[in-house]
């Protein structure tokens, strides 16, 4: 039973904080909390099908198919972090101004939420299909569907704990720094996701890591400490990364910079304070 | 950087060179066989993990810097390296207390 807490807790950190980031960066929009939740529903049938096909899925692409699903999951939700970061700034000073005025563009709001959406639900599925498959594992070892399922809910409500810890934490932000904050969140989440989607095709052998590893800070802040997991999660941190991983990493976050500065208002952005 | 340099320099050459050397790698009982893989250094290799156990099982190393879900009854690879000489430890994140393993460079 505490064993599945446990990995499910590992499990379902990574979703919840960033579930926490996103309801609490998306927080003006309406009816937010049924596309929050709509992308919680599809990522968990997703990852249950995911897990169905896990063995059609290994064999895919000559073995390496988890590598290029992962990858591909991964590349999904990094291109949504940059849409939902690249409109919020274009919108951060109306939001600010308005404090809680609704978006005046309806279908934009909606465009901007059914991204947030298919966040949640990329977040989920990556790491649901996995949790399924290790209840599964354990289920079919003896231990007993109860307790399997008791423990893994447990663990369930230990990493929403902290997803909404994490949210709680960010509401209490000022208005003025508020949307700063959050989008230095998502732009961490966003180069930490495409590092991880670079280590997939490195070991899909689809990309090579070149310089490998390009520094190692184990010894420091190991990958398996709390606050290394807490730092992995949040921010991407790898002890040993690869270059091809930092490439990935750093691109991101000038891509999604630059996306971020260029759609800001001109007129607003000259206008005098 | 040097080294960085020398890697990119080296791209081209390193596709046209042979297939990586394959190394098979069991599951068996939630345990590694062997628990000890001996890989040559400086070196990509196909690490071919076939898992015997009916449950799935995920290898995982940090050190490596790899994870990969091995369905139960499946054969299935990672790419490693290259490696510079060393212990790369791993495990089976599912059955953490019986499935560990180190990967020796050399």
């Amino acid at each position: 039973m505490f064993g599945s807490a446990i990995i499910v807790f590992r499990e379902s950190l990574e979703a919840a904080l960033l579930i926490g980031i996103i309801a609490a960066a998306a927080r003006t929009l309406p009816d937010r909390n049924r596309w929050l939740w709509s992308g919680v529903g599809a990522g968990v049938a997703g990852a249950l099908m995911v897990a169905a096909l896990a063995g059609k899925i290994a064999e895919m692409a000559d073995g390496m198919g988890q590598e290029m699903l992962n990858a591909a999951i991964l590349g999904l939700a990094v291109t949504m972090l940059a849409w939902h970061n690249i409109w919020m700034a274009r919108h951060a000073r109306e939001m600010v101004d308005g404090a809680r005025a609704l978006v005046r563009d309806v279908a934009d709001g909606r465009r901007e939420l059914s991204a947030v959406m298919v966040l949640v639900a990329m977040a989920v599925l990556r790491e649901g299909s996995e949790t399924v498959l290790f209840l599964f594992s354990l289920a079919s070892e003896g231990e007993s569907t109860g307790q399997v399922l008791i423990g893994g809910a447990l663990g369930l409500a230990g990493g929403a704990a902290v997803g909404y810890g994490m949210f709680a934490g960010l509401l209490r932000i000022p208005v003025r720094w508020f949307f700063s904050v959050t989008a230095a969140l998502v732009l961490l989440l966003a180069a930490g996701m495409a590092g991880q989607m670079a280590r997939f095709l490195i070991q899909g052998d689809i990309l090579p890591p070149l310089a490998n590893p390009l520094w190692d800070t184990s010894a420091w802040l190991s990958a398996n400490s709390p606050a290394g997991t807490l730092l992995h999660v949040l921010a991407g941190y790898d002890p040993r990364p690869s270059a091809m991983q930092a490439l990935f990493y750093l691109g991101t976050i000038l891509a999604i910079a630059l996306g971020m500065y260029l759609a800001r208002a001109p007129s607003r952005r000259s206008a005098p304070a | 950087m040097k080294r960085l340099t020398f890697t990119l320099l080296c791209l081209p050459f390193a596709a046209l060179a042979a297939d990586p050397a394959e190394i098979p790698l069991a599951i068996k009982n939630h345990r590694f066989e062997p628990a000890e893989v001996h890989v040559p250094a400086g070196q990509k290799v196909k690490l071919v993990i076939h898992n015997q156990d009916s449950t799935p099982e995920e290898f995982e190393s940090h050190e490596l810097n790899r994870e990969k879900v091995i369905p139960g009854g499946a054969k299935s690879a990672v790419f490693i390296g290259p490696l510079q000489p060393g212990k790369y430890p791993f495990f089976g994140e599912f059955n953490e207390a019986t499935a560990r393993g180190v990967v020796i460079a050399e």
